[in-house]
C-alpha cells in the first residue's frame, strides 16, 4: 500500500540523553587541573510516545519546557536518532532515510533562522531552489504566490540580518515552503511576534492547510495559536503523551467551570448557593460566582439572581457576564495536575 | 549529472559571493602581507650574506628563489586552513546547524563546497594584488632583486597550477574536518588552535621547508601540510621534475584522499550520535 506522503506514525518512541554531572565548585586550586572523575546521568526525554497523524490535518504539540517536544520534533525531522521505537513519515524512517525524508518536509524553527544572514532574501530563496532542485518554472509560480500571500515584496532585496522579526518569520515560512512539502513542521513559529504578525502567520498557516492540504505539526507555548489553528492537541509531559484529543475535549475534562459576574445598582443580594456554585470575594455591588455547567445551567443560575416577576430596577443585576476560563488557565491547570506524575 | 551537482554549485556560488564582499579585509590583508613579506626577505638577505656570502650557491635555494618563495607564500596565505567555517561555528552554538541537516544534500560535499568557495573568495583578490605588486610593480620600480620571479617554463607553471589546486582541495578537506570537530566539541577553539600553527609551520609558510635541518627533510616533504605551500612553491621555482614531480603530486593526492575519507567517516559517526543544542 503506498503511504500517503504525510502520514506520521509514531510507536513506542524512547530517547534518553547522557549528561555529564560535575560536582559544583569542583576541586580546589591546582587539584582542579587533575582529570576529575565525571559522573554521567541519564535523562529520559521520551519514554514510549505513540500517536498517528493523518494527512491534511493540523496538530498542536504542547507541553511545558523540558517535556520532550523538541526531542520529538528533531526525531520527526530526521536529525536525531531515537534509542528505540518506530517512526514513519509517509512510509520513510526519518533518520535512516534522511535525504529522501527531508526533501519532503519543511521545517521552521521560530528561534533559529534557516536563511543566510548575509544574503538578500531572494538570493536565499534561489539557493533553496537549487538545494531542493525545484524546476525553474515551478519555482517561479511558487515564489510569486508566497511573495504575495506573505507580503514579502518590500524586503526581498534586503539581507536577512536587516529584517524585523515579523518580516523574518514570514520569509522563513516562505523558505520552508518553496519545495512544496506535504508536511510542514513549525517549532514555536509565533515566538516573540507582535499581535498583528501573529494573526498574519496564523491566517497563512490555516489557508495553507485548507487550500494545499499541507499537513501541519505545530509546537507552541502560545495557546492562542492552538485555539486558532489546531483541530487536535497532543500534550507531552515527562516524555509521555498526557493527552491527545480535540482542544475542546481537553478543556471540558480539565477546567469545565464558568464564571458569572453580576453587577447591581445597589449592594449585591445574598442568595442561597445551590450545589456546584461557589461565591468569590468581590466588591459590594458585585456578585462573582464560579459554577459547574454540568451541575447547574447558566440560565437556571440567572433565574436565581432575578426571579421572574422581580420588578425591574430593584434587585435585578444591572449587568451580567459569563466567561469561560482562559485557555492559559486550562493548560496551566492541566500541567499542574500532571506535575507530580513521575 | 548536472542536476546532481546543482545544490553544491549553488553553495559554492553563494559563499564565494558573500566572501568577496569583504573588500576592506582583503586590502588590509594584502598590505599586512606586503609588510611581512618585505621583513622576511630582508632577514633572509642578511642571513644569506652572513652564511653563504652573496647569493648563497651552497644553500638549498638561491636568495632570489627564496624571495620568490616568500612572495608566493604571502600571496597564498589565505590557502591555509585557518580554522572551522565561522558561520558553522555560530550555527553550532545557536543550534541552527540543524538546518544544514534538514537539507537533502550530502553534508560533507556541501561543507566542502562552502569551504572551497570561502578559501577561494579570500585567496583570489589577495593573490592577484600580491602578484601585481611583487611580480610587476617591484621590477618596474627598479627593485628587481627583491621581486617575485615567474616560473622558469610553461611546464613548471602548469605543474604549479595542478599542485595549488590539490592544495586548495586539501585545505578545504581540513576545514570540513574542523567543522566536524566543532560539531562534536561545540566549540571551534580546540581544533583551530591545533591545526592553524601546524599548518603555518609545516607548510613552509614561516620558513621554507628546504631551510630546515637536513635530517628532517624526508619527513617534512612527506607530511600532508607540505602540499599547502611548500610543494606548489617548489613547482613554481622549477625544482621538481620528472619522477620527483610525479611523486610530489601523488603525495598530495594521497593525503587529499586520506583526509577526505577520514572526514566522511568522522561525519557519519558524528551524525549518528548528534545532539543539536537548544530546545
Amino acid at each position: 500500500m503506498p503511504s500517503s506522503p504525510a502520514r506520521i506514525v509514531v510507536e513506542d518512541l524512547c530517547k534518553s540523553y547522557r549528561v555529564a554531572a560535575s560536582p559544583p565548585g569542583g576541586r580546589r586550586g591546582l587539584a582542579g587541573w587533575l582529570p576529575a572523575r565525571r559522573s554521567w546521568r541519564t535523562i529520559a526525554a521520551l519514554r514510549g510516545v505513540a500517536f498517528t497523524i493523518e494527512p491534511g490535518t493540523i496538530t498542536g504539540l504542547i507541553g511545558p519546557n523540558g517535556a520532550g517536544k523538541s526531542t520529538l520534533i528533531k526525531i520527526l525531522s530526521g536529525i536525531l536518532r531515537p534509542d528505540s521505537g518506530r517512526v514513519t513519515v509517509g512510509g520513510l524512517v526519518p533518520w535512516a532515510q534522511r535525504l529522501r525524508h527531508v526533501a519532503r518536509i519543511g521545517v521552521v524553527f521560530g528561534q533559529r533562522s534557516q536563511l543566510w544572514w548575509d544574503l538578500p532574501v531572494d538570493d536565499g530563496f534561489a539557493l533553496l531552489r537549487d538545494i531542493y532542485r525545484v524546476p525553474p518554472a515551478l519555482y517561479r509560480t511558487r515564489r510569486a504566490r508566497l511573495v504575495e500571500t506573505l507580503r514579502l515584496a518590500d524586503f526581498l532585496d534586503q539581507p536577512v540580518r536587516q529584517l524585523s522579526l515579523g518580516q523574518r518569520m514570514r520569509a522563513e515560512l516562505a523558505a520552508a515552503l518553496l519545495h512544496a512539502p506535504p508536511l510542514l513542521i513549525l517549532d514555536e513559529p509565533t515566538i516573540g511576534l507582535d499581535a498583528p504578525s501573529k494573526l498574519a502567520i496564523r491566517a497563512f498557516i490555516r489557508d495553507l492547510n485548507r487550500q494545499d492540504g499541507t499537513t501541519i505539526l505545530l509546537t507552541t507555548h502560545d495557546m492562542h495559536d492552538i485555539e486558532a489553528l489546531a483541530e487536535r492537541v497532543i500534550v507531552i509531559g515527562h516524555g509521555r503523551v498526557l493527552a491527545d484529543s480535540p482542544f475542546e475535549t481537553l478543556r471540558a475534562t480539565t477546567l469545565s467551570g464558568r464564571r458569572l459576574i453580576a453587577t447591581f445598582d445597589g449592594p449585591a443580594p445574598a442568595i442561597a448557593l445551590p450545589a456546584g456554585v461557589s461565591r468569590l470575594p468581590a466588591a459590594d455591588r458585585v456578585l462573582a460566582l464560579d459554577f459547574d455547567p454540568a451541575r447547574i445551567g447558566a440560565a437556571d443560575l440567572l433565574r436565581l439572581l432575578a426571579p421572574p416577576g422581580t420588578p425591574a430596577g430593584t434587585a435585578a443585576p444591572a449587568d451580567v457576564t459569563i466567561t469561560r476560563p482562559s485557555i492559559e488557565d486550562v493548560i496551566s491547570r492541566f500541567y499542574e495536575r500532571h506535575a507530580s506524575t513521575p | 549529472m548536472m542536476q546532481a551537482a546543482t545544490p553544491y554549485l549553488a553553495a559554492f556560488r553563494a559563499r564565494w559571493r558573500t566572501t568577496l564582499r569583504y573588500r576592506a579585509a582583503a586590502l588590509a590583508g594584502f598590505v599586512t602581507q606586503c609588510w611581512w613579506g618585505a621583513i622576511n626577505i630582508m632577514i633572509y638577505a642578511a642571513f644569506y650574506r652572513m652564511a653563504h656570502g652573496g647569493d648563497g650557491a651552497a644553500a638549498p635555494f638561491a636568495l632570489h628563489q627564496t624571495i620568490t618563495y616568500v612572495w608566493i607564500m604571502q600571496a597564498t596565505l589565505a590557502l591555509m586552513p585557518w580554522g572551522c567555517d565561522p558561520d558553522i561555528a555560530d550555527a553550532v552554538r545557536g543550534g541552527a546547524v540543524a538546518h544544514d541537516l534538514l537539507r537533502p544534500v550530502d553534508l560533507w560535499w556541501w561543507w566542502f563546497c562552502r569551504a572551497t568557495a570561502r578559501i577561494l573568495g579570500r585567496l583570489v583578490p589577495r593573490a592577484l594584488l600580491m602578484l601585481a605588486f611583487a611580480g610587476l610593480l617591484l621590477p618596474r620600480a627598479g627593485l628587481g632583486a627583491w621581486a617575485l620571479h615567474p616560473p622558469p617554463s610553461i611546464a613548471d607553471a602548469a605543474l604549479f597550477a595542478v599542485s595549488i589546486l590539490l592544495g586548495l582541495a586539501l585545505s578545504a578537506c581540513i576545514v570540513v574536518l574542523l567543522n566536524i570537530v566543532t560539531v562534536r566539541t561545540l566549540s571551534p577553539a580546540g581544533g583551530n588552535a591545533v591545526i592553524t600553527p601546524l599548518a603555518l609551520i609545516l607548510s613552509g609558510n614561516m620558513l621554507p621547508l628546504a631551510l630546515f635541518p637536513g635530517a628532517f627533510q624526508t619527513v617534512l616533504i612527506l607530511q600532508p601540510f607540505a602540499g599547502l605551500g611548500d610543494l606548489p612553491c617548489r613547482f613554481w621555482l622549477g625544482t621538481l621534475h620528472g619522477g620527483r614531480a610525479i611523486l610530489a603530486l601523488g603525495q598530495q593526492a594521497a593525503w587529499l584522499a586520506a583526509v577526505a575519507v577520514a572526514g566522511r567517516a568522522a561525519l557519519r559517526r558524528t551524525l549518528h550520535r548528534l545532539e543539536i543544542q537548544g530546545g
